[in-house]
């Protein structure tokens, strides 16, 4: 188990290192010199020179990287060129407001989604199953943005049951950042149910062939037994992996429906700083989601073993 | 059980067909917009402004009183034609480094798939949005950053197959008889690989079509006046309580073509995969 844990934290190093080589060259490549974009337009050529050597930029580009990597390696990934702020602690602030409404997404998503598909499963090639198939189909076909608006415009236009922009933390008034939740967070599940609850209902037919499914009815166990203590745990272990994907992959998406609520998260950052040219931001953004994708594909890969018996490092 | 597995292959039959019909109604759109748009996609009447659906406006007008029935046909092309070239430089971007990957091994194959995993690490649509950030909003570089983002998953892909392939005894033919190793792999190894490249394409050309509307609604991807679904939608949203139809029309045109590519994709799988038939 130790070596199963220390090989798969090995692996992902390389992964970092090649994702921060392409962030740094993403943004080596930006038009323009990022010594004059700190300074402004009022500053001096003698002042830009000084800038870039004490940036580190007339140095060869091996070394730009070690000297930005280190500095990362700190917590230090620069100022904002708009606003001054130290890029680190305001992602991290973004982040928390993003990551909320992921996680309980995710979470709920999951509860629906995981049941449906091993209903169907069971019910395979009869009405049931076919109508959460299709529903599930219909799931993935259909953009997370216009569902929203249409969410905007069904139930906070013409309803009016709720309001259509705007942002509380849930820590500073729970029931004000529930309702404002309450259309982003229904968005995500329906989007991402379609993709759960197909894996849920393959792997479950997969497992509901296998012969110690078969020997478990002989033996006379009930149905549901048979569901829940024989078929779940084998069957939920793939579905586990594609959660934990659809969890990173929504970070990276979570622009698109930031911006049709109006949430200030990080995928709103990210657009907003790519719009104001302000790079060091972007390239924070960038940074943080890529290292929470290994990072969460990582612990995903880490619990898969308690999942399925079958796994055992 | 007789009965019930002849039900579901014909669901399946007619999945299979209403895909392929919805997908070839798009393509058919997209391939004659400039002849069948009833009006100029970029013609402006400020005097229809937001007109609803009406004679000589049968979808409304937007908020220029351009046609919103021209816009979407004009959308059509305009995503069909960088989804199915985004969607050929992925494939043959892919093909490329997977067969060599896969028919080398060794570090040539290590190395390469460290970084291709890494490029897996990085969310497509986040790899999108930072190369747009770079080269700014604009046709092709919405097929550059697309094509990039999801070439990966065809190395993958061909990596696998090829790995299979190069066992098989015409392969050892092929290479017995003097072939170099160019000509092995690009006559004997890749065509073999097809089928399976094949599958993740329908699929891509939907994620593509996705990526494409995400990044044009965030306003970086296709730059106006040109129309896409995506950044019509966009620039609707000021509008939405009073012309509703404007956001409606163009999410149906998406929803409707990504539902004919999923269940084509669905059966596409299904056909080169009978084990899975009625799986998934």
């Amino acid at each position: 188990m130790v070596r199963f844990l220390l090989l798969r934290l090995f692996t992902a190093l390389p992964t970092l290192i090649v994702v921060s080589l392409m962030v740094f060259v993403l943004m080596r490549n930006i038009p323009g010199d990022p010594a004059a974009m700190m300074l402004g337009d009022l500053a001096e050529p003698g002042q830009v020179a000084a800038m870039r050597s004490a940036m580190g930029l007339d140095r060869p580009l091996p070394v730009q990287y070690l000297i930005w990597a280190g500095n990362v390696l700190q917590g230090d990934l620069g100022r904002s060129i708009a606003t001054g702020q130290a890029v680190l602690p305001l992602i991290l602030d973004r982040f928390q407001v993003s990551a909320t409404i992921v996680l309980v997404a995710v979470a709920l998503a999951t509860l629906i989604a995981v049941p449906a598909g091993m209903l169907a499963a069971w019910r395979q090639d009869r009405a049931t199953d076919i109508g959460i198939v299709s529903a599930a189909t219909l799931s993935m076909s259909i953009p997370s943005f216009w569902l929203g608006l249409m969410f905007i415009l069904f139930f906070g236009l013409w309803l009016g049951w709720l309001p259509v922009v705007g942002y509380t933390s849930f820590a500073r008034d729970f029931w004000a950042a529930a309702t404002y939740s309450l259309m982003p967070v229904a968005t995500m599940v329906l989007i991402e149910f379609g993709a759960i609850a197909r894996m849920a209902r393959a792997s479950t037919i997969e497992v509901a062939r296998l012969d110690y499914i078969t020997h478990a009815r002989a033996k006379g166990l009930s149905e549901r037994q048979v569901i829940w203590r024989h078929a779940f745990r084998n069957a939920f272990a793939p579905t586990w992996t594609l959660i934990g994907l659809i969890l990173a992959s929504l970070l990276a998406n979570i622009a698109v429906i930031e911006t049709v609520f109006t949430i200030p998260g990080l995928g709103r950052l990210l657009i907003d700083s790519i719009y104001a040219r302000d790079y060091p931001v972007v390239q924070g953004c960038l940074l943080l989601v890529a290292f929470l994708y290994v990072a969460i594909n990582l612990l995903v890969d880490l619990v898969y073993p308690l999942l399925d018996p079958r796994v055992t490092a | 059980m007789i009965a019930q597995t002849f039900r579901s292959l014909r669901a399946l039959r007619i999945n299979a067909l209403l895909g392929l019909g919805i997908v070839l109604l798009v393509l058919m759109v997209a391939a004659l917009a400039p002849w069948i748009s009833p009006m100029d996609p970029l013609q402006i009447n400020l005097r229809a402004r937001l007109a609803p659906p009406q004679e000589g406006f049968p979808l409304g007008a937007d908020e220029f009183g351009r046609d919103v029935l021209s816009r979407l046909i004009a959308g059509a092309r305009t995503s069909v034609t960088i989804a199915l070239i985004t969607v050929c430089v992925a494939v043959v971007l892919g093909s490329f480094i997977g067969v060599i990957a896969g028919y080398r091994r060794g570090w040539t194959d290590r190395l390469l798939m460290i970084v291709n995993d890494s490029m897996l690490a990085f969310p497509g649509l986040l790899l999108a949005l930072g190369i747009m950030a770079v080269f700014g909003a604009s046709r092709n570089g919405i097929i550059v950053a697309l094509g990039l983002a999801y070439s990966p998953v065809v190395v993958r892909v061909v990596r696998g197959s090829v790995m299979s392939i190069r066992e098989r005894e015409y392969i050892e033919a092929s290479r017995v008889i003097g072939n170099s190793e160019w000509v092995t792999m690009l006559r004997h190894v890749l065509p073999n690989c097809l089928a399976p490249v094949l599958m993740v394409a329908t699929m891509m050309f939907g994620w593509v079509i996705l990526a494409e509307s995400a990044l044009s609604f965030l306003g970086l991807g296709v730059p106006p006046p040109a129309p896409s679904w995506g950044n019509m939608l966009n620039t609707a949203r000021p509008h939405i309580a009073q012309a509703p139809q404007l956001i409606l029309f163009p999410g149906l045109c998406i929803t409707l073509t990504l539902l004919g590519v999923n269940m084509l994709g669905d059966a596409v799988r299904d056909w080169m995969d009978p084990k899975m038939e009625g799986m998934a």
